[in-house]
């Protein structure tokens, strides 16, 4: 064996110093903040001041997930089509799925805005025709149809990866053994596809449950999520020892959450879509 | 069940591109509402071209995702270089995980937890650190990081390491062997490391909107504050301008290298699932 030279190590000591000052650290003060007071002495009334904000916390779940069944339920059978189509109309089909990921978050919803809003393109619509205007904006749906559309290509496009590497044959198998669409389905494609379903659960609902642009626009101000609370807690409130709690049981919550997940799934989930 | 199936795949697409297209076709609207179209005009884009700021975000940005991409893959591919040749499993394990951190949390725990350190930074008199330029090239270097080193680090691990052996008996110097035997085979994965970054630091609001000032504002940061308010035209050009911009380098990028978008989304994807 010889010996790691000067440069094996050299080399690292840039990323290291780098990680430890501007990842490591930055989340020390997360930790810092959520339990010390304003003068700096520790406390736990942050933490325990957490259950003033248990309804937010609730309500943000509530919303990320049904915003994920809902990606689900649409997303898996247009995923399922996709993987069923000719190779090229596939590429075609998937560089579509891609585009609206490459635009901007902030475009995206903004333009669901203009679809939905008062003055909007639909509203527009509707009044021509008779139906006065209708309040869309600032109803939990228009929140929770805002993470649909942003989110939804995040989840159709693991799912289609992995099964588009499905042999073909297990299906044929499953349809010559006698299984209907309904039974192939649910015995052969969802199983398999298991792992490209649990990250695609997880690509939906981390941005979901902490997103505040969508909330804020669609929401019309009148839903506080967890991102809102935060964000309004360190940019406006000057509350950094408040926020530091929020954020920090969020990512408790959401790394138990997916390390739950990853269970479920086979270890290799990360490699198959790779 | 096959049309059907194709009916509902091109609802779905439909769906997903309507408010975009909407956006940009409107954008062409001198009359700045949706109630009444009066014709094809560049009104609104000619407005967007008189407005100083805007231009000084589009230069921020451009200058800013340059910037972050090109630190991040210089200290992301030295890192995967010393990553790749660490024995130890945990050691590695410990690296990976903490470079990860900014791909699995949520960006707005990113974001809170940068603005902290910052926040912390500024309390020490002779750093005099105050939010702007700095600390954004310093968040966006920090979450290009993990995207570069898991571009890169497969690389490393596909090549025949006999090919380093023999230019190492050949009587190259570490330095040499990696500078004219494996920077060329890993420049693929370098390559698309540096676009991801690239790409990802023009495209994010959440972090920046946390280590920001009102001195420095990127593109993002602009069109959150120009949407704060009522809904302007001039925003949907900018928005039609940059989906524009988005559709050319996609379709260069795709008959430039094949299928090079396809597996960086997918890594991307990939990534959020570790």
């Amino acid at each position: 064996m010889k010996k790691r030279s000067f440069l094996e190590k050299a080399a690292l000591v840039p990323h290291l110093v780098w990680i430890v000052l501007f990842i490591a650290a930055p989340l020390l003060f997360v930790i810092y903040f959520a339990f010390t007071d304003e003068n700096g002495a520790f406390s736990f009334s942050n933490i325990a001041g957490l259950t003033n904000y248990a309804d937010i916390f609730l309500i943000s779940v509530l919303f990320a997930l049904i915003a994920t069944v809902v990606c689900l339920l649409i997303g898996y059978p247009l995923a399922f089509t996709m993987s069923r189509l000719k190779p090229s109309t596939q590429r075609v089909f998937v560089l579509l799925l891609m585009l609206p990921m490459w635009i901007s978050l902030l475009i995206r919803t903004y333009s669901l805005l203009a679809m939905l809003d008062n003055g909007g393109l639909l509203n527009s619509l509707l009044s021509k025709i008779g139906i006065g205007p209708v309040k869309i904006v600032g109803t939990p749906g228009a929140v929770i149809l805002g993470m649909v559309y942003d989110f939804l290509p995040y989840m159709v496009l693991p799912i289609y990866t992995s099964l588009s590497k499905l042999d073909i044959k297990y299906f044929e198998a499953a349809e010559d053994l006698g299984c209907n669409g309904a039974q192939t389905l649910f015995k052969v494609a969802l199983p398999l596809s298991k792992s490209g379903i649990i990250s695609g659960i997880t690509m939906v609902f981390v941005p979901s449950i902490s997103t505040f642009y969508i909330s804020q626009k669609l929401g019309g101000g009148r839903f506080d999520l967890i991102g809102d609370t935060i964000e309004r807690q360190f940019l406006y409130n000057n509350a950094k020892n408040v926020g530091a709690a929020i954020s920090l049981v969020m990512m408790i919550l959401i790394l138990i959450s997916v390390a739950v997940m990853n269970r479920f799934g086979d270890d290799d989930g990360g490699e198959l879509i790779v | 069940m096959k049309t059907l199936s194709r009916i509902y795949m091109f609802i779905v697409f439909g769906l997903l591109y309507a408010p975009i297209v909407v956006l940009v076709l409107f954008s062409f609207n001198r009359a700045g509402t949706f109630n009444t179209y009066s014709g094809f005009s560049l009104y609104w884009y000619r407005e967007l071209f008189r407005d100083q700021t805007a231009l000084d975000a589009l230069k921020n940005s451009l200058i800013l995702a340059t910037l972050s991409s090109v630190t991040a893959t210089l200290i992301g591919t030295l890192a995967a270089y010393g990553i790749h040749r660490i024995r130890s499993k945990a050691v590695k394990t410990v690296i990976n995980s903490v470079t990860n951190i900014p791909m699995m949390n949520p960006d707005i725990v990113t974001g809170v937890s940068m603005m902290l350190l910052f926040a912390a930074a500024a309390a020490i008199p002779f750093l005099k650190v105050e939010m702007g330029f700095w600390t954004m090239l310093i968040a966006h270097i920090t979450f290009n990081l993990p995207y570069v080193i898991l571009s890169v680090l497969p690389k490393f691990k596909q090549m025949d390491k006999h090919l380093t052996e023999a230019a190492l008996d050949l009587g190259c110097t570490p330095a040499q062997t990696f500078l004219k035997v494996e920077l060329p085979s890993i420049m693929p994965g370098v390559i698309s490391g540096l676009m991801l970054g690239f790409t990802l630091s023009l495209d994010d609001f959440v972090i920046s909107h946390f280590v920001s000032s009102s001195d420095f504002k990127t593109l993002p940061l602009y069109v959150y504050n120009q949407t704060a308010h009522e809904v302007k035209f001039s925003m949907y050009a900018l928005c039609a301008l940059m989906v524009f911009a988005i559709l050319l380098l996609m379709i260069l990028v795709n008959f430039a290298g094949a299928d090079r978008t396809e597996k960086k989304k997918k890594k991307k994807t990939a990534a959020a699932v570790r």
